[in-house]
């Protein structure tokens, strides 16, 4: 049977590991080689690393970092942050990541998701996006609205109609992230991510908010997300990756045992 | 050596490092000469089957493919690489290169999620060499749209349960090809790699 992905998400500011509360007050916690290869080692599923660096001339560590990890972890894993071209794809996926995640970018310009898929096919194109909760409106049905720049630009596009459409560019897949509960650990934003994972028909990661093994049971049940992202639940030692998967498999969840 | 035919597939070295790892020689490499003189050949594959074709065709790949196959030359194929070793697609409506009879079909609108994209199980129907030290509950990852349908059951060694039940394994004599990927499988991937590379080509 398919199982339920653990993916951590590593976010790494010139090639250091940090983990953000509400997009603000970063702090650095680690080599994200030493991360990776730790994480994989508990079996996680996925990894997916999120460059921040905020300067244009520090931004090819970062394709450092992926090759270090791809010699050193045998699972997939995708890069996301400040990838603007096909060529940006073309040196993270040819430095080893399997997957590639688009975001302000994509929304700035869709094209760059139709051009991506064509290119390097669609399971290697990953939709990020950032949504948060505001009035529902003619021009916001759904109740959420996309928001790009690492969560500080709110741009007036409803969430759901942006999912169906990144499908329908050829997206593999979508990592949906509540501007609301990402960093609060008390949960994912369910609503959000059901509206999600029923309008579309490719895989949804849940984002935002993991703070206990319950919180995934519940996305997983409530919302049929097809995997959920960590970060500080682990990051900060509160739980490992074999102590999350316990706990969802005596839920009757299923999940790669590591073996 | 172990040649790993380079046809401009996204995960040529994502292979090449998991071989590395495990401290097997190889290359990657789109000349047939040197493919035609190597010991093992892995046939790895992302992408839509229409355009690897026409790559391997333009560059007289399909050849090299049947040769080292009829020299009985133990050869592994990869995701795309386990499709198109059968005789076409219905993806691009593609020809392929009629090793294994069969066709790769689409996922059936049976209410699963299409690209099927994680770690999932495989029930071994037919013991084989690249299985050694494989726990049968392991998992492996999977990313693809289409799956292959050999023609005949002999040529099924492993099958995954998705919506459907499909060939996840498929072989006959010195090929053998999985439709998941094992560079990106942890150690079972690995461990299915490394028993790929002491193998003789040859199935009990």
């Amino acid at each position: 049977m398919l199982s339920k992905r653990i993916i951590i998400c590593l976010d790494v500011r010139e090639g250091k590991t940090t983990k953000g509360i509400k997009f603000k007050g970063n702090i650095d916690i680690g080599d994200p080689v030493v991360m990776a290869r730790e994480y994989y080692e508990q079996g996680v599923d996925e990894l997916v690393f999120y460059d921040i660096t905020a300067s244009s001339d520090k931004r090819d560590i970062i394709i450092d970092v992926v090759g270090n990890v791809a010699k050193n972890i045998f699972i997939p894993f995708s890069v996301g942050g400040g990838i603007r071209t096909l060529d940006d794809m073309y040196k993270v996926l040819n430095a080893g990541a399997e997957k590639i995640s688009v975001n302000t970018a994509a929304v700035l310009n869709p094209e760059l998701i139709s051009q991506g898929a064509r290119v390097f096919g669609s399971q290697c194109i990953v939709l990020g996006m950032d949504a948060k909760r505001i009035k529902r409106s003619d021009s916001i049905p759904s109740g959420y609205e996309v928001w790009i720049n690492g969560g500080r630009t709110p741009m007036g596009i409803d969430a759901v109609e942006w999912a169906k459409k990144a499908q329908d560019l050829g997206a593999g897949e979508i990592c949906l992230n509540s501007i609301d509960a990402d960093g609060s650990n008390e949960g994912y934003e369910l609503t959000l991510t059901s509206l999600i994972s029923e309008a579309v028909t490719i895989p949804v990661i849940a984002s935002g908010g993991a703070g206990t093994p319950e919180h995934l049971r519940d996305v997983f049940v409530k919302c049929d997300a097809d995997a959920a992202l960590i970060a500080s639940m682990v990051h900060y030692g509160h739980y490992t990756v074999g102590q999350i998967k316990a706990s969802l498999a005596k839920e009757g969840i299923p999940v790669r045992e590591f073996i | 050596m172990i040649s790993i035919i380079d046809y401009k597939a996204g995960n040529l070295t994502s292979v090449e490092r998991a071989l590395k790892h495990l401290g097997v020689p190889c290359r990657i490499t789109e000349k047939p000469r040197e493919i035609a003189s190597s010991d093992r050949v892995i046939f790895p594959g992302v992408g839509a089957a229409g355009k690897a074709m026409e790559v391997i065709r333009s560059l007289n790949l399909d050849k090299v493919i049947h040769d080292v196959i009829a020299r009985k030359i133990p050869f592994l194929g990869i995701c795309l690489g386990a499709q198109i070793i059968l005789d076409g697609s219905e993806e691009d409506n593609a020809t392929c290169l009629k090793i294994i009879p069969g066709v790769s079909r689409r996922f059936p609108d049976v209410g699963v999620k299409v690209p099927h994209m994680g770690w999932n199980n495989i029930s071994i129907g037919r013991s084989h060499p690249i299985f050694k030290d494989i726990n049968p509950e392991a998992q492996f990852y999977f990313v693809h749209s289409y799956y292959p349908e050999p023609e005949n059951h002999e040529n099924i060694i492993a099958t995954t349960h998705y919506g459907i039940t499909f060939a996840s394994v498929i072989g006959g004599e010195n090929v053998i090809a999985t439709q998941f990927h094992l560079e990106k499988s942890g150690r079972n991937g690995l461990q299915i790699l490394k028993n790929f590379s002491e193998w003789d080509g040859k199935v009990e």
